[in-house]
């Protein structure tokens, strides 16, 4: 009897959609770029501070335009998927010794949602929003 | 007891005949209780003798029945016919990210050389003689490491793992998970040997966290929490080592 196995190609390219798991995880990862875009766009619009009034404006009226508007709520919208999607995982990496026992997940989520909205809360206070 | 035909489609392969894999579809008639194990053996012991699988135990102990059923990782002797849709066909395929063997069973070999390379055993500070007496240990302690201990090498996490599809010499995440049962054993200290398979590429940073490990385990041993654990104590290591290099022994 010889021995032969029979090596299964994985495709390189289109892998992930073999698997809902595997959509939901490039969901996830693919977010970021979205995220990094309006950081890079954040960082622009320091530059543009940095220059004086008349580039400030141009900037400020390019953000406020429909398609800033609209870059700028579907980043929002990436942004909380994203954090949601990693902070469902976060009881994973975080085990945290109470007693005899672990610190219950969902807890552990919890605490993250709280500590989100103070930050947030903080920040719209130190720009005068609220 | 009701019974139901249920068509099954089996991948097959003759290594010594066939240039590759062909599906070949099964009757066969189930009852209530049983699950996809119950009819492989219906197969090989009434319809076609030359079918090849592994099993054992047939109550999720042994480890040795994992296969592809309708494309997801499970335990063929956990999966109860009756869970699949009434009326349409079971798929039956080896492990995926595995090389073919013969039929539905796949080449261990890689796997079984990562299990050895992570030293999955409790290695002492200083070996106790029988006059010693055991190594005794606290039920705080047992339970730091417990969930990990019930690995049963059934490796349906590397078949969920796209991670070690595309790397296959990512350590991947059984055997990253027995690493962290050992390291949190009170009685062991073998984490310094254990850390330059762990650290390294092809340790924890291959792994990028898709989950899918610990949705599969039967056992819920959650490999990508031990991975994730293992990232964070090993970038503290590296801070440590970098920033208080005094500690280095």
């Amino acid at each position: 009897m010889s021995r032969n196995p029979y090596v299964r190609e994985v495709p390189r390219t289109t892998w992930y959609m073999r698997n809902r798991r595997y959509i939901r995880y490039m969901l996830r990862e693919v977010t970021c770029v979205f995220i990094g875009l309006y950081a890079a766009s954040l960082t622009v619009g320091l530059v543009r501070l940095a220059q004086g009034p008349g580039e400030w404006a141009v900037y400020v009226n390019g953000i406020s335009s429909p398609s800033g508007l609209l870059f700028s709520l579907l980043a929002l919208g990436f942004a909380c998927y994203h954090s949601i999607s990693w902070f469902n995982v976060t009881p994973k990496a975080m085990r945290i010794p109470r007693g005899d026992d672990f610190v219950p997940g969902p807890a552990i989520i919890s605490a993250h949602y709280i500590i989100w909205g103070v930050v947030s809360l903080v920040f719209l206070l130190m720009m005068g929003v609220l | 007891m009701s019974q139901r035909q249920i068509t099954f489609e089996i991948l097959r392969y003759d290594p010594e005949t066939e240039s590759e894999p062909r599906f070949q579809a099964y009757c066969v008639p189930c009852e209530e209780e049983w699950v996809v194990l119950d009819a492989l053996n219906y197969i090989k012991d009434n319809l076609d003798g030359t079918l090849s699988y592994r099993w054992s135990c047939h109550m999720a102990v042994c480890g040795s029945c994992g296969m592809m059923i309708n494309g997801e990782p499970m335990l063929s002797c956990k999966a109860f016919v009756r869970d699949f849709p009434n009326g349409g066909s079971i798929r039956v395929e080896p492990l995926t990210h595995f090389p073919i063997e013969r039929d539905l069973v796949v080449v261990m070999d890689d796997f079984m050389d990562k299990l050895q390379a992570v030293k999955p055993y409790v290695i002492p500070k200083k070996k106790r003689t029988v006059e010693d007496g055991t190594y005794k240990q606290t039920p705080k302690q047992l339970h730091q490491y417990q969930q990990y201990s019930m690995c049963i090498n059934c490796m349906l996490c590397y078949a969920a793992c796209p991670q070690y599809a595309l790397a296959p010499d990512f350590i991947g995440p059984a055997a990253l998970a027995l690493t962290h049962r050992y390291n949190l054993d009170s009685r062991d200290h073998g984490r310094p040997q254990r850390q330059e398979v762990v650290a390294a590429h092809e340790g924890v940073w291959e792994c990028s966290f898709v989950g899918a490990c610990s949705e599969v385990c039967p056992k819920d041993v959650d490999p990508a929490g031990a991975i994730q654990q293992m990232k964070i104590a090993s970038t503290v290591d590296w801070y440590l080592e970098h920033l208080m290099p005094w500690r280095r022994k």
